[in-house]
């Protein structure tokens, strides 16, 4: 019972890292529609300007901020360059398009920070949290840190204009242009977000993966796994999934036998499977009532 | 009902659409001449040239597979390297373990893959969209994993891999073995490429793309969704364990790491640079995959894979429909100078 | 006096297909004006046209300024409500946000909650419901609260398709007369399409009959209503 409860623990605090990478996930999702399969690259390159920031001797908290400020504008900018552009062309050409940028990230950093690892510092400390050796003082601080991130969004959306209008143009982009909404803006605003969500989710993520250009990988796919479980349309359910596929993942790992670490991830993506083969629109979904 | 919602349905279908009146197929002539070029090509080209066709030629395979579940009925998978991987085991295996011939051992690895795709096809049926997109990418994952497990490492040959004879062509025809696999690839191209082209006219091809369209529309017409739905992911393995079992005869080599997702995006890569549900468009796809990222590597080695992605975007801002977009204009180009 | 909407030589084109011919019509500053037609006339497609939501040429003028090749967001910015065929609700969000997305353009946000009252004392169902999420109201709801919704933007032109589609006759006749009403105290201008003529002309003072993309017909409402071809094609007399 006891070695449950710790993998439990143990499996919520790598959770953390990826509700806040599903946070992302469901925020772009929300704006566009689909899946970035780039954004884990995005933040990944968020984080080193973040590291480049600190190298260059600008405080943490510092970093933090104009890392984000960065991002959220780099997140439009592309938005604006490459994927304005293709709004008109097919989905699937679309999801190509995440590949290249992808491809592009990728490679660009590391010519310019190299492939070799690197530590990145936490202002949370790594000591064991209120004693606990499975939760480290870093790991509750990203916990908090995704809540409060969370219950921004929360507000955001729900209280505010643009919140409204976005949620509006997603849900019936035709619908928000009758009402005077710039859809197009709206998309772009969602990059912006999504990418500033995206370097939180790698600035905290980092200390843990260490840096380098590969680091998002793995994120990514449990972010997109944990949006996908919550229903992606629900920031509440994407945090829900994040710790449900990181609970998921270490109890795969320690009571199925012959589970090393290279299949937990394939078992962790097919209980994920199952439970969408039951409620295929996620836990957290919307199921909306049509009347015609 | 159905006008009350006509303004606001989206044009679009989820995944592809055909410019109207894009046929399937080449013309007779133009297929006939490309055909003439593929005979006579490795007489005047290098021996790895020969190799790098033969690879688009089998990347091309798995491609119109890809196409057939896609762009015939509408299903996405992001899961094609675990079947490919299937079949290149499958063939591995018979030849090295069993002795048996290579060419007997293609049929065995198609069906083989369409069994298991044909099975994967069920669960599938209650995912679409991004859900099935997942839950294929969850098979690609698994399947080098699953084929590193010790207990298949008698036969799998583990994380080493297979080593897999190459064939020499036979009645000691005077050529090299790269250009008699060449041959014989192309042999088994011309044989999918035709079929899949008839399987599409077909009354099955038909109610695929019916499901594609509109699946409550096809389901009232009475077409059994289920079943088609199934079969298409079934074909569509298959041919793509034909592929793989062609890809380890002609690579000489199977492990577990040469098919990872990397493969199963390159392949989606290839069905969107040729085109969506254009059957000709794979092998055009394919050549893209194939010397692209070589290309890339040529310009820069430190910065490939940002060349490979800048290549990939001018390709889709060019032509977001791919190599089937530049068919219909060349042909729409071809049309106007006659008339003149 | 200019016309409030002034529209010459429209034509519109889905794809290779043309749609309207060559439509010309006015509208004068506070009328109801109706534009009746049978079904796939391209009487949905003039609409589109105005907001700019089908490729078209020629000239559309909104108190004397072009509208042409304007995005539909500053077309609607303008002053000009659209309530589209189908309704548009935004099924996921509630009754009271629908509300709130009509004046989201709106620079007088300290209004807008009793703007919001207004219309729930037009539509006391839309109150009942105000939490509820807006896909799950009748059509007949959805329809009053796509007018709402339009009227929260306190437009100057409100475009109406098909405003009674699908609707019971008793509550079409609440909706037309609260659009009269709309017409006559709030001094929006209206321009409704309708395949029910009958219904239409009673409560327009213009009308213009259009057919396979060309206006065949107008005139003051009375003229159309005694008019034997319309009469016998439109009326069923
Ligand atoms: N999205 C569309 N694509 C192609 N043709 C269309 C489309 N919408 C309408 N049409 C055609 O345009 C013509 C006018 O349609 P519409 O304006 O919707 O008619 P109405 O609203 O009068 O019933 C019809 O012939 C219809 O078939
Ligand atoms: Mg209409």
């Amino acid at each position: 019972m006891e070695l449950f409860i710790n993998q439990v623990l143990a499996g919520i605090s790598t959770g953390a890292i990826y509700a806040c990478m599903a946070l992302a996930v469901v925020m772009i999702y929300q704006a566009i529609d689909h899946l970035n399969f780039a954004q884990g690259e995005m933040a990944m390159f968020s984080t080193f300007i973040a590291w480049q920031m600190m190298q260059w001797g600008v405080p943490y908290w510092w970093a933090f901020i104009l890392t984000i400020i960065v991002s959220f504008l780099g997140g439009i900018l592309i938005e604006r360059l490459l994927f304005k552009p293709l709004a008109k062309a097919p989905v699937l050409t679309n999801v190509a398009g995440f590949i290249a940028l992808f491809a592009i990230i990728n490679s660009v950093a590391g010519l310019i920070w190299d492939f070799t690892i690197k530590q990145f510092p936490s202002p949370f400390g790594s000591s064991p949290f209120l004693g606990s050796q499975l939760i480290s003082t870093h790991q509750a601080g990203m916990i908090g840190v995704t809540v409060v991130l969370l219950i921004a969004l929360f507000l955001f959306f729900r209280f505010t204009r643009v919140g409204l209008a976005m949620r509006a143009a997603a849900t019936v982009p035709e619908s928000a242009r009758l009402v005077g909404i710039n859809t197009s803006w709206m998309i772009a605003l969602g990059w912006g977000m999504a990418s500033a969500i995206g370097a939180i989710a790698g600035i905290l993520v980092a200390p843990v993966v260490f840096l380098e250009p590969n680091m998002m990988g793995g994120v990514l796919i449990y972010g997109f796994a944990a949006a996908v479980l919550g229903g992606l349309s629900s920031p509440l359910g994407a945090v829900i999934g994040g710790f449900l596929v990181g609970i998921f993942e270490n109890l795969a790992g320690t009571y199925i036998p012959g589970v090393g670490n290279e299949l937990k991830l394939p078992i962790a993506l097919a209980l994920i499977i199952t439970v969408l083969v039951v409620k295929p629109n996620g836990l957290m979904g919307h199921t909306v009532v049509k009347r015609v | 009902m159905s006008t009350v919602q006509e303004t606001f349905a989206t044009t679009k279908s989820p995944s592809t659409e055909l410019p109207a009146g894009k046929s399937n197929a080449l013309g007779r002539n133009l297929s006939l001449l490309i055909l003439l070029v593929m005979l006579v090509v490795p007489l005047f080209v290098r021996n790895f040239v020969i190799f790098q066709i033969t690879m688009v030629l089998i990347y091309g395979i798995a491609v119109l597979a890809l196409n057939i579940l896609t762009g015939g009925s509408g299903q996405f998978s992001l899961g094609q390297s675990a079947f490919y991987a299937l079949g290149a085991y499958t063939s591995g295996i018979l030849m090295e373990h069993l002795g048996v011939n290579y060419a007997l051992t293609l049929p065995v690895a198609g069906m083989v893959c369409f069994a298991a795709g044909f099975l994967f096809g069920f669960p599938a049926l209650r995912l679409s969209g991004i859900y099935l997109a997942l839950a294929t990418f969850a098979l690609a994952v698994a399947m080098p994993q699953l084929l590193k497990l010790g207990i298949f490492e008698h036969w799998t040959g583990g994380v080493q891999g297979l080593v897999v004879t190459k064939p020499d062509a036979p009645f000691d025809l005077p050529i090299s073995q790269d250009a008699w696999l060449y041959y014989f690839t192309l042999a088994v191209t011309l044989v999918i490429y035709i079929t899949s082209i008839f399987l599409l006219k077909s009354r099955s091809g038909r109610a695929m793309m019916a499901i594609r369209d509109n699946e409550i529309a096809a389901s009232a017409m009475g077409v059994d969704v289920s079943l088609y739905k199934t079969l298409a992911f079934g074909i569509s393995a298959g041919i793509t364990g034909i592929a793989g079992g062609l890809g380890a005869i002609a690579v000489q080599f199977v492990a577990p790491d040469s098919y990872t997702i990397q493969l199963a995006i390159a392949l989606f890569l290839g069905m969107v640079v040729g085109g969506v549900g254009w059957l000709p468009g794979s092998f055009a796809g394919a050549a893209f995959i194939v010397f692209v990222p070589n290309l890339a590597e040529e310009i820069s080695k430190g910065l490939s894979g940002a060349f490979f992605g800048v290549l990939l975007l001018v390709v889709i801002y060019l032509v977001p429909h791919g190599a089937k977009q530049v068919a219909t204009f060349a042909e729409s180009l071809i049309d106007k100078l006659r008339k003149t | 006096m200019t016309a409030l909407l002034d529209i010459k030589d429209l034509r519109s084109y889905y794809g290779q297909v043309q749609a309207l011919h060559g439509i010309e019509f006015h509208l004068k500053e506070g009328s109801m004006t109706a534009l009746l037609g049978t079904n796939g006339a391209g009487k949905t497609t003039t609409i589109r046209a105005i907001c700019n939501m089908v490729r078209s040429t020629g000239t559309i003028q909104f108190e004397g300024k072009p509208l042409m090749g304007k995005s539909t967001e500053s077309i609607v910015r303008l002053g000009i409500a659209h309530v589209p065929q189908g309704r548009g609700t935004f099924t996921t969000l509630t009754v009271e946000e629908n509300l709130q997305l009509g004046a989201i353009t709106r620079k007088d946000t300290k209004v807008i909650a009793s703007d919001i009252e207004k219309m729930y004392s037009y539509f006391p169902k839309l109150k009942e419901r105000h939490t509820q999420q807006a896909g799950t109201l009748s059509g007949g709801e959805q329809q009053m609260l796509a007018v709402a919704r339009a009227l929260m933007l306190r437009p100057r032109l409100m475009l109406l398709d098909e405003p009674s589609f699908g609707l019971a006759p008793l509550i079409v006749r609440d909706l037309f007369g609260i659009i009269g009403k709309i017409n006559r105290e709030d001094k929006v201008s209206i321009l409704v399409v309708e395949q029910n003529a009958q219904l239409a002309l009673e409560i327009a003072d213009q009308a213009y009959v259009i057919e396979t993309g060309r206006i065949v017909m107008s005139g003051s409402a009375s003229d159309i209503v005694n008019n034997e071809d319309i009469q016998k094609s439109y009326l069923g007399h």
